[in-house]
């Protein structure tokens, strides 16, 4: 890694603690594969395939930028492959500064983090760090589940870059932090993932860095232990040492930071007061949510009336990119006619799927005892009061008939990325393994 | 640990994309000491869990191989053993040869295993390949004592040449830190290699001294022959302990220039490598 030490220099102010100057990352993305149509160009290509490979993977850690940056072009079979994770991005910190930073998923905010913490290389640019930073990068990477907790504590301190005086000292607040003092001698693979990631983020909660960085830690966890984190978080702010929030959740952006930055395609886009950043971002996710399906071509139907977007939003009807379990959620299906005439006896529904399955169906008819009539258009709103879903990733498929003729049929027609929400009030959204394969049904057991 | 009391004592971090070769940071290595620590640690505790046996199969391992290739080199085959009791002299070269696999194949795939590791948070890197070699010498240690039963055994006695075997045994760990340096920095990108170090090892065994004596090797092919480090590593462990035949010097002068070779051959491949082990493994 490149990190030289170095005396303090003189060029930064007394109270910049990260300055950050025109920096970029590149990466190369993988080739597309070949698709084989039959065993005979399966058969050839596998032996092909080796060379195809090799030349891949040798490539993997070239760049012509190595050379000259501006050469890149001239050379269209890597321009093609290379993508810039992060271009160009500029910002300072100061100390004692709680800087949010957000931005869509791939936007580049974990390569940021990475190239700060160290993980990997920049490709272009400087960084100057004054102070000792750690990261909170996924709690929990350095357990070892054959290893008890406190064996894990230790190991998982080191990992941190702690030392093992410091750990010894704050073994017990560690200890009563994570609330697993009973279980403190038994092996993690026993552990309740709750209790795992209690104790993952009292190890790191307990790290005495200038510059904390922390990469949306909060997304599971029970709401108490949640609180408790921020409540950490706060108190960490309070004694003077700089930190680096990335989240999806808004919320708690707005609580903890003064200041946010908003990335976009590796690119600073905004830096300034939080709500006014965040302002700009809904905007940004508004123009992104409202996913233009004129443009399909695979879908079924006599097209007469046809779905143009689909906007998902949140209680308040603002756009939302990650809505959360248990959260109130509207599906707006815009839709268009071409003829502008009045259909009457409508029916429109919307099945979720996910993992290949349809996982419910949300229709017009089973909850409506009034006649849907659709007019040339406009838009229905379906309105799902608690988010049956875990976090993960589903589909939402459209479908639209007037008078039992099937005018719109779009399979996929919307992608909706869920985020965990504590939906039971445990903290606990699926058994293990169940991760994104279960609806959440509200329920209770009862035995004497 | 020093702690910063405040910003003005606080060292200046600058990231920069640097390149060519590096050497080692020792600073930064010596800073990171009680990682290294905790990580031989977890290596040694995690390796026996949940067996029975437990640490005994540090011993056994070597000493089943060892009865096998005394009956099918030693009784069937008749294999020459520079007359020393075969079972003898097969457990020597096997002792060493069980730590020295055991370490170049975990260290060559200590990067791919330890993953989450790389991806998430930043120490040396090195640290990550030279832990199973440290961690292997608890194992080494324990099928030595059965070494020294066998010896008692066999009514066999070392005398002074037993001096050189700390110098042996450090020569084998820098040999297996190069070559697991090596294959731990190409197999973060090129997985191949894990398919390949059972193989490498296997071949590697039967140009090593280990089922047969390097006194069967014909002579225009000794220069070639030490040119395998484990070679004067094995005769010369042997020798010193057994104490039946002279110090082969001129085979241990060979391994000890080869060993330090792929010690830094490895080192600068593995320094050179590792920016990009974030972003390939």
């Amino acid at each position: 890694m490149a990190v030289h030490q170095y005396k303090r220099g003189a060029r930064a102010l007394a109270s910049t603690i990260i300055e950050i100057r025109n920096l970029s990352k590149q990466y190369r993305i993988g080739l597309k594969e070949n698709d084989y149509k039959t065993f005979r160009e399966a058969l050839v290509g596998g032996l092909i395939t080796p060379i195809r490979n090799w030349r891949r993977l040798r490539r993997l850690t070239k760049f012509d930028t190595e050379g000259d940056y501006q050469q890149t072009n001239a050379d269209e079979f890597s321009a093609r492959d290379v993508i810039w994770a992060l271009k160009d991005v500029s910002f300072e910190v100061h100390q004692g500064e709680v800087l949010g930073i957000i931005g869509r998923n791939g936007a580049g905010k974990s390569t940021l983090l990475k190239v700060l913490s160290r993980i990997t290389e920049p490709s272009r640019g400087d960084v100057w760090l004054y102070g000792r930073i750690s990261s909170l990068l996924e709690v929990g990477t350095g357990f070892h589940p054959e290893l008890t907790g406190r064996e894990n504590i230790y190991l998982n301190g080191a990992i941190l870059g702690m030392k093992k005086n410091e750990i010894k000292r704050k073994f017990d607040e560690i200890v009563e932090f994570a609330e697993v003092e009973r279980f403190i001698d038994t092996p993690v693979k026993h552990y309740s993932s709750g209790m795992s990631l209690r104790l993952a983020f009292a190890v790191a909660a307990y790290l005495e860095p200038e510059i904390l960085v922390v990469d949306e830690v909060l997304a599971v966890g029970d709401a108490a232990f949640r609180k408790k984190c921020l409540g950490k978080m706060e108190d960490v702010t309070k004694e003077g040492r700089t930190l680096l929030f990335v989240s999806h959740d808004m919320s708690a952006i707005q609580n903890l930071c003064p200041r946010t930055i908003l990335i976009d395609k590796g690119r600073v886009m905004s830096d300034g007061p939080t709500h006014e950043v965040i302002a700009t971002y809904l905007k940004s996710l508004q123009e992104l949510a409202e996913v233009d399906l004129t443009d399909r071509a695979d879908r079924r139907g006599e097209g007469k009336v046809r779905f143009t977007k689909i906007e998902i939003l949140d209680k308040n009807y603002r756009p939302v990119e990650y809505p959360r379990s248990k959260e109130k959620i509207i599906i707006r299906l815009h839709y268009k006619s071409k003829d502008s005439h009045e259909f009457r006896r409508c029916r429109a529904s919307i099945s979720v799927m996910g993992y290949g399955h349809i996982y419910f169906l949300l229709s017009t008819e089973l909850v409506n005892n009034k006649e849907l009539i659709v007019k040339d258009e406009g838009f229905l709103d379906c309105i799902i009061g608690e988010l049956p879903l875990s976090g993960g990733e589903y589909y939402l498929c459209t479908y639209l008939e007037t008078n039992k003729i099937e005018q719109d049929y779009v399979e996929a027609a919307a992608r909706i990325s869920v985020v965990d929400g504590d939906f039971y009030g445990t903290g606990r959204n699926y058994a293990p393994g169940w991760a994104g394969l279960t609806v959440l049904v509200r329920h209770q057991w009862e035995w004497k | 640990m020093k702690h910063f009391e405040s910003n003005s004592s606080t060292p200046f971090i600058h990231i920069q994309p640097k390149k060519g070769w590096r050497l080692l940071n020792f600073g930064e290595l010596r800073e990171y000491r009680d990682l290294f620590y905790f990580l031989v640690l977890r290596d040694i505790k995690v390796k026996y869990k949940q067996t029975v046996l437990g640490v005994m199969w540090a011993a056994l391992q070597p000493f089943f191989s060892m009865i096998i290739f005394t009956i099918f080199f030693g009784k069937l085959a008749k294999m020459p053993s520079d007359g020393i009791p075969y079972p003898v002299f097969n457990y020597t070269a096997m002792l060493l040869w069980t730590y020295f696999s055991t370490s170049i194949s975990t260290s060559g795939n200590s990067l791919i295993s330890n993953t989450s590791y790389i991806t998430k948070v930043y120490f040396p890197r090195l640290i990550i390949p030279i832990a199973p070699i440290i961690a292997g010498l608890i194992d080494f240690f324990i099928a030595f004592f059965l070494l020294l039963a066998m010896m008692v055994y066999y009514k066999i006695y070392p005398g002074v040449q037993l001096l050189f075997v700390p110098f042996l045994v450090l020569l084998m760990m820098i040999s297996a830190s190069g070559v697991g340096m090596m294959l731990a920095a190409l197999n973060a990108k090129y997985r191949d290699i894990k398919y390949t170090i059972p193989f490498l090892i296997q071949l590697w065994m039967f140009a090593s001294p280990i089922v047969y004596p390097a006194s069967l090797v014909p002579k225009q092919f000794k220069i070639l022959y030490a040119m395998n480090p484990m070679v004067g590593i094995i005769e010369g462990f042997r020798s010193a302990m057994l104490g039946k035949a002279a110090i082969p010097f001129q085979m241990i002068i060979a391994s000890t220039m080869i060993s330090i070779l792929l010690f830094f051959v490895g080192m600068l491949y593995f320094r050179r490598m590792e920016k990009y082990f974030a972003d390939v493994i």
